[in-house]
């Protein structure tokens, strides 16, 4: 199982015919995903590769082809016309990988995907990947394996780099999502968290933050209150100096909030295993998926002892 | 992108925000002739990007255009949390009855555009947030819509009761607002925004800071920038496309990817050392990128070893291994390096290093622990004992 989007996904890609469009559409081709539209204005009749259709406009792109998700590759003056015209379309998966979108811009795109009922997913992202079935924008397949552990995460090749490192010690993912690392995205840490709960193809889930911000304390919140699957962490900036953008524009410590110090101690306080390096996530979570079946064990032993007991009693 | 507090003065007169007079000048003659023109007390104002400059003492006021030319001759030249003064405001001063703070910022979890407004102005707004909560209103703004008339006139009459006061408070957040919009921002801020004797709301010290996002739409706000205010391995590091953080360590890092790079400092010094620099050489990185990295990244005499931490995944890492074999030719390298690289064409990158004399790790740990080790054991003894 998987969560956002799997091998029933029909994909549209805006930016098509653009030097990145065209080699991550080439590459998501190969891994499989089924891509059947693209969108480029002014190149409508033609056929990206000989195969996929190029439209003008989204909504042709929908009508001809029944689309129900997109990723974009626009230019970033271009993203946020792009994403509204995908949610205006009606699609309702759009995932943003375009880096260097204005956040005021962003103020206006959020509340009007809401509105139209769609998830974005980005800006500034690799999209997503549900390994053996699908990918929607630039995370390596080849590094991924089909699996149970859910994978979310602030960047791009640090979540690489983590993934790689799970795959190789057997532990296959369901879903691996990158939300961006801009100020405003559309998807948060939560979003994913209670999407992979709700998997049963998940088991337990990955999750790398890093400094600005508060989306991380605010998971820890939610995992702590709501997730019966274990959770470990990880927080990038820790020697990050304050005041600065460290790369992602959303990366940046403010005052005195956002320090990676305040995220790792609110992950502590959920009581979620905390990576303090990336190579440990994949210690921590076989020793929770360990742990996690013996309770499950003695639970299940426990509630056949109390029935037996109920059974000799009457 | 900061911006001086001249320049945002102009951007905020330009929507009608109520400012006293001033100029901008970078030598004393131009001090006095400013201070002249004004006429009456001025006040003069170091021009840097760091806060607490009254506390530095980069803020005087001077009765005369004389004095003034004496107060800039200290303010000229000072350094303010170890950036060079180079540029002064000289403003007409204003008598103050009272002071409040009027601000946006963008606020990620909202979504929105913020604004922040205290009648306890001229301080620090994040401890009035800490210690007096409800002395701030804050109110998040949608941008679709922008800031409605009932919105301006509910910030005003929380900062005054005098309908005059309130109605002139009001067309401050209209213009702020606007001004705020107009240029991208992310941060814009009156403070103080004050109430002269005479019953003027008047802004005395203004801030706004810039999404660098914003600057391929708005090229005239991309020269504002202003170059000699900024560490220049960053200057060049900007021109060459890199983005690059001069940091106090000793083990220079190159790395692909902001996240990726993060975690490398992190772990340098999970193992015990200190990274010299963030810098993240992006994406689809050419040869000429590395060049210009390791140039930039050797400038430092700081750095004692030279970490490469490349994840290959749109980069190629034979493009890497190229730029490497290609840099350390043109300027032989003073410090060990170690080269950590895995991912699209790793085969070839290896072999181009293998080939120049160079060896390639897998492991990215161990990559780091080599790193620290190399930084630590060139340090002298003396060194060692100074620090």
């Amino acid at each position: 199982m998987s969560i956002f989007a799997d091998g029933k996904t029909t994909l549209v890609v805006q930016g098509i015919t653009g030097r990145d469009g065209s080699f991550h559409a080439k590459q998501m081709m190969e891994y499989g995903t089924r891509v059947v539209a693209g969108v480029t204005p002014g190149k409508g009749g033609q056929k990206f590769e000989n195969k996929v259709p190029i439209f003008n406009t989204m909504h042709d792109a929908v009508s001809a082809t029944g689309a129900n998700a997109t990723v974009i590759y626009v230019p970033p003056m271009f993203a946020a016309d792009a994403i509204m015209e995908a949610a205006d379309a009606g699609i309702k998966l759009i995932v943003a990988i375009t880096e260097g979108v204005p956040v005021l811009d962003m103020t206006r795109v959020y509340p009007f995907v809401k509105e139209k009922g769609a998830r974005l997913i980005g800006p500034n992202c690799p999209g997503l990947i549900s390994p053996g079935k699908t990918k929607i924008g630039i995370i390596p397949g080849r590094i991924c394996a089909p699996g149970k552990i859910g994978v979310v995460s602030r960047s791009g090749t640090l979540t690489y780099e983590v993934v790689n490192l799970l795959t190789k010690a057997g532990l296959g993912q369901s879903t691996c999502v990158g939300i961006g690392g801009d100020p405003i995205n559309g998807t948060s840490f939560i979003d994913c968290l209670m999407a992979f709960e709700e998997d049963p193809g998940t088991v337990a889930v990955a999750m790398m933050g890093e400094i600005g911000g508060t989306d991380e304390q605010e998971a820890a919140a939610f995992v702590k209150k709501h997730m019966t699957k274990p959770v470990v962490g990880f927080i990038a900036g820790q020697t990050a100096p304050p005041g600065r953008r460290m790369g992602h524009a959303g990366a940046i410590i403010s005052g005195s909030s956002g320090t990676a110090a305040e995220k790792i101690a609110a992950f502590e306080a959920a009581g979620m295993g905390i990576a303090r390096r990336p190579a440990e996530f994949v210690e921590l979570l076989q020793a929770r998926l360990k742990s996690k079946k013996n309770t499950q064990a003695k639970r299940h032993f426990a509630s056949a002892a109390r029935k037996k007991a109920a059974r000799k009693k009457r | 992108m900061n911006i001086h507090e001249y320049q945002a003065k102009d951007l905020l007169r330009a929507e009608g925000v109520p400012i006293p007079p001033g100029e901008v000048a970078s030598s004393v003659a131009e001090v006095e002739a400013i201070a002249t023109k004004i006429g009456g007390a001025v006040v003069v104002k170091a021009q840097v990007h760091a806060g607490g400059r009254g506390k530095a003492g980069g803020v005087k006021l001077a009765k005369n255009p004389q004095e003034a030319r004496e107060v800039a001759s200290k303010i000229l030249g000072m350094h303010i949390k170890g950036l060079p003064v180079l540029k002064v405001l000289v403003t007409a001063a204003a008598d103050i009855a009272s002071e409040a703070y009027v601000g946006i910022i963008v606020d990620r979890a909202a979504r929105k555009p913020v604004f922040m407004v205290s009648p306890a102005g001229g301080i620090d707004i994040e401890e009035v947030a800490a210690k007096t909560p409800e002395k701030i209103m804050k109110l998040p703004i949608d941008t679709r819509y922008g800031l409605t008339a009932y919105q301006a006139s509910q910030l005003g009459f929380f900062l005054f009761s005098d309908q005059k006061k309130v109605r002139a408070a009001a067309k401050i957040m209209q213009q702020l607002y606007t001004a705020f919009m107009k240029a991208g921002c992310s941060l814009a801020e009156i403070n103080p925004l004050v109430v002269t004797p005479a019953d003027e709301v008047i802004a005395l010290d203004a801030k706004m800071v810039i999404d660098d996002n914003e600057l391929d739409r708005h090229p005239e706000l991309a020269k504002l920038r202003d170059e000699s205010a900024e560490e220049p391995s960053e200057v060049l590091a900007r021109a060459a496309n890199l983005t690059f953080i001069k940091l106090d360590g000793n083990v220079g890092c190159c790395v692909n990817g902001a996240g990726l790079a993060m975690a490398t400092m992190d772990l340098v010094k999970y193992y015990g050392g200190a990274p010299a620099n963030f810098l993240d050489i992006g994406g689809s990185s050419n040869p000429e990128k590395v060049v210009s990295a390791l140039k930039i990244i050797t400038s430092d005499p700081n750095v004692k070893a030279i970490l490469f931490n490349i994840f290959g995944g749109i980069t190629r890492t034979d493009d890497v291994a190229n730029g490497i074999v290609t840099a350390t030719k043109q300027n032989p390298l003073k410090v060990p390096i170690v080269i950590r690289l895995t991912g699209t064409n790793e085969e070839i990158a290896v072999k181009i290093l293998k080939d120049n004399g160079f060896t390639a790790m897998t492991d990215m740990d161990l990559a780091v622990q080599k790193a620290v080790q190399l930084a630590t054991s060139s340090v002298t003894p003396s060194t060692a004992r100074g620090a």
